[in-house]
């Protein structure tokens, strides 16, 4: 096994450019960001982009700039998939490697790259031109093979789109000239448009139909905060993001909280595989958006506000810092909002690195701190002690935009749609085997059979409502409803068709979680990497019907000792189908005829040592023709 | 403990014991107190809380909580040593032998082990059913006093807390992230670092596995003398209620 990144403590990475770099640059980036350690992510990423590497050397620096040692600087570098101690490619090509995309044709594009660019996925090439890499869902499985070059995005990747962006990549264009020869003139919000579509396929009365400008803040400002916030209980709106959680006690929590300062955090760090609504939203109700965090603000008493942008979602920064620049300029953020004395609110941008752990409240948090992302403990929880030990209300994106509209439009409007428990509007984001993948705008308590009638899937075998965090449910279950009490999901629908294999899904989603783990408590660290290896005994045909008990048994102890949500939910691939898909697993799994059960694989134990003696064994080699 | 209510105190219940706490107290803080042990590797006297190795995960309310960092509760009724809860603990323990490589005949902690101690206690005597991991993990003998094998850390970061918060220098941090995350030193390598034998993070009594090695000392308490020779890890803590 791999263990660990190779720098430091003894083992020498290879000469990283920044090694010419001046002192200065890197005390000036520091300054840049106040010499602040809880900046530690911005720094890093400017370090990164500048200089393709985060050497050891100038770790040393940036632990002189803020403060800290380097041992902490190297824990925040360490941890984030976007940063790396060992020189990338001026050019880094990060493949979407989630199973839609991998269902979507992702080898044949890979083969090309691999193949233009001479080099293999996880390689740099040796003039520093490109790397290859793939990364986990970047939230374009409705336009999926994607990837991720430098800053931009391409979508919809066929054989031959790929040839012609390798190839041009290559020659010397630009990322940016592969998405327009006009880049530089474009819009901010053009240039988001010409990366990625929308795909809105059906637009709801609240968050995609018609939005009046402003019209909730404006509503807001002439109310007291605790009025704001007997509105947003009385909606019934609960967190979109998954968890669910009432926004307006959370709401209420943080405002009765005495504290010197209250923050408003927005979690736009959408990263559980098929998930993607989140980045409509930002796309096309930025400003809506921003409302509902304003409105947040006055209610919870915060001044200052931060938008956590996941890493994938680089090529939307420009588009939101020119938003909020704009209402800096129309006075809707900044000192006297709205010409209200005493209403001052702003927010700063903090750009993620690649990890969807940080998407956890806690997490998320740690990560606005300079942190690496791990989740906090809890008590205290974030309404009480959050933010830098201060109040701080997180909420998802599409949560803030439906707090707006309920300031506009009142409790009660929202509160008649959707069901008992699970009131107003939901964004669905479905993929996979249908017609029309993209995003679904409706009212809470359709049937999944409804919805897949709307996205052209009546062939649909399976469905995982929720990512893989979620459930797995077969055609028995497309009666069920999607609501809080029935089928939670923060938005993602994933639809297989009857040609896709169970196991491969399952074992792609514990592999997403392996490498998802933060890595701090032992359950999760090591459980999920024990239940993938579980699982891939069984794709080999190799495991006894006494594996499902130890599946079970291990979930268990998972779900019943991790710390955060991560570890809680990880075995809910393995629980889900085994449970709706379970003659899956008896198909593939065979008593031992002698009782004894395979623990050892004789094959992968000589791998090594038949390398290094360059010879065969007639006895052990499965395949001797190889 | 005298057994006197303390001002601000209150009273809850582990598997049926009344335990005085104060408040802001947690769990294990209290249970402590009352001669009451919760298994733990993670948490060491006088550092500061982490709650990541699990291993105190106990039941209070009808939820899972880590004891060490779970504040009491009054008239909560806590669950420590049920069945269910052994078996969740030596899953845990075992997930922690089977992540590093750990040789105990050969290794100079054996008999002062904590990991090795909890795996008596929790009863892990049959084979297991995880996979080994066998990582490849570097062996750091640079500094003239101290040598770290890493192949026996359990990434409890006891030695990060102690060198932080008691010693004042970060010796110690953790690096990279999930499977792969594990404790570093603030350098190349440990001489690289104001590490020195004497600094609390190097005494015996943190580390508790043998990672942390203080060099010419080995094998001076011969094996059958050692701490948990004499009792069951966790032993000092319950003579407090006899």
């Amino acid at each position: 096994m791999e263990n660990g990144h190779k720098t430091g403590n003894g083992v020498a990475a290879p000469a990283c450019e920044v090694a010419k770099v001046p002192e200065e640059e890197i005390a000036a980036i520091c300054a840049r960001y106040g010499c602040d350690k809880h900046r530690m992510l911005d720094i890093l990423r400017e370090v990164q982009d500048r200089y393709r590497c985060i050497a050891p050397s100038t770790m040393d620096r940036i632990a002189a700039g803020t403060g800290l040692t380097r041992i902490e600087v190297e824990g925040v570098a360490s941890f984030y998939s976007f940063l790396s101690l060992v020189p990338k490619g001026r050019v880094t090509i990060r493949l979407c490697d989630d199973i839609v995309d991998r269902y979507s044709g992702l080898d044949a594009v890979t083969a090309v790259f691999e193949e233009v660019l001479g080099i293999r996925t996880g390689e740099t090439s040796a003039d520093g031109a490109f790397s290859l890499e793939t990364t986990p869902c970047i939230g374009m499985c409705d336009q999926a093979p994607a990837a991720m070059v430098n800053d931009v995005v391409l979508t919809r990747l066929t054989p031959e789109t790929a040839r012609s962006a390798a190839e041009a990549l290559k020659a010397g264009q630009s990322p940016e000239q592969l998405v327009s020869e006009r880049f530089a003139s474009l819009t901010p919000h053009e240039r988001a448009l010409h990366m990625v579509g929308n795909n809105i396929r059906h637009a709801g009365e609240v968050l995609l139909g018609p939005v009046p400008e402003d019209a909730g803040l404006s509503n807001a400002v002439s109310m007291t905060p605790a009025q704001i916030i007997t509105t947003v209980e009385e909606s019934g709106l609960r967190g979109c993001g998954g968890a669910g959680y009432t926004t307006g006690r959370k709401w209420r929590f943080a405002a009765s909280e005495r504290a010197e300062k209250h923050f408003v955090i927005c979690n736009a760090d959408e990263g559980e595989p098929g998930t993607f609504k989140d980045r409509v939203l930002l796309t096309e109700r930025p400003h809506l958006l921003v409302e509902g965090m304003t409105i947040a603000a006055r209610a919870v008493g915060a001044r200052e506000g931060i938008l956590y942008l996941r890493g994938e979602y680089v090529y939307l920064r420009e588009l939101l810092e020119q938003v909020l620049e704009e209402r800096r300029r129309r006075g809707l953020l900044g000192e006297a909002i709205l010409g209200v004395k005493g209403f001052d609110f702003d927010i700063r941008l903090q750009l993620g690195a690649g990890a969807y752990i940080c998407g956890e409240e806690g997490a998320l948090i740690s990560s606005c701190e300079g942190l690496p992302g791990e989740p906090k403990t809890r008590p205290p929880f974030p309404v009480n002690r959050g933010y830098l030990g201060y109040p701080t209300v997180v909420n998802n994106v599409e949560t803030f935009c439906h707090a707006a509209r309920i300031l506009d439009r009142g409790a009660k409007w929202f509160h008649a749609m959707g069901t008992e428990g699970s009131h107003g509007t939901k964004l669905f984001s479905i993929c996979g085997d249908c017609l029309n993948p993209g995003i679904y705008e409706l009212p809470y308590g359709h049937t999944v059979r409804e919805l897949l009638e709307m996205v052209g899937a009546e062939d649909a075998a399976a469905v995982q409502v929720g990512g893989p965090s979620g459930t797995m449910i077969a055609r028995d279950s497309f009666h069920r409803k999607l609501t809080f009490d029935d089928l939670a999901t923060g938005g993602a629908i994933i639809v297989f068709n009857g040609a896709r294999n169970i196991l491969e899904i399952v074992e792609y989603y514990m592999s997403f979680f392996v490498h998802e783990s933060c890595g701090y408590c032992t359950p999760c660290r090591v459980g999920n990497v024990f239940l993938q290896k579980a699982i891939s005994k069984f794709r080999k045909g190799l495991a006894n019907p006494e594996d499902i008990d130890y599946l079970k048994e291990l979930s268990g102890t998972i779900i019943e000792t991790s710390r955060c949500g991560l570890g809680m939910t990880s075995p809910n691939p393995i629980l889900s189908t085994l449970k709706n898909f379970p003659l899956v697993y008896s198909a593939v799994s065979k008593p031992s005829k002698d009782g004894i059960r395979d623990t050892f694989d004789i094959q992968s134990a000589i791998d090594g040592a038949r390398k290094i003696a360059k010879r065969r064994s007639y006895i052990f080699d499965k395949d001797f023709t190889q | 403990m005298s057994g006197t209510k303390k001002e601000t105190g209150f009273t809850f219940t582990i598997d049926g014991i009344e335990i005085t706490a104060t408040a802001g107290q947690t769990i294990m803080e209290a249970a402590d107190e009352a001669g009451v042990y919760i298994p733990r590797l993670c948490d060491h006297e006088g550092l500061r809380h982490q709650g990541s190795c699990r291993v105190c995960t106990v039941k209070a309310g009808g939820r899972s909580v880590a004891a060490c960092t779970q504040p009491a509760a009054p008239g909560q009724a806590v669950e420590n040593e049920t069945q269910h809860l052994t078996k969740m603990r030596r899953d845990l323990v075992e997930m922690l032998f089977h992540e590093g490589n750990h040789l105990c005949p050969i290794c100079e902690a054996s008999g002062n082990c904590e990991l090795q101690a909890m795996a008596y206690r929790l009863d892990m005597t049959e084979a297991t059913k995880f996979p080994y991991l066998e990582p490849c993990r570097a062996l750091d003998a640079s500094h003239p006093d101290i040598a770290l094998d890493t192949n026996r850390c359990i990434s409890c970061g006891r030695c990060i807390r102690a060198s932080q918060d008691v010693d004042g220098k970060g010796i110690f941090g953790y690096v990279g992230r999930g499977i792969h995350r594990r404790v570093a030193v603030n350098g190349e390598n440990l001489a690289d670092t104001t590490a020195e034998v004497t600094d609390h993070a190097i005494s015996a009594e943190v580390c508790p596995v043998g990672c942390i090695i203080r060099k010419r000392v080995g094998f001076a308490v011969p094996i059958g003398e050692r701490e948990f020779d004499k009792g069951l890890i966790g032993h000092e803590i319950e003579e407090k209620r006899k």
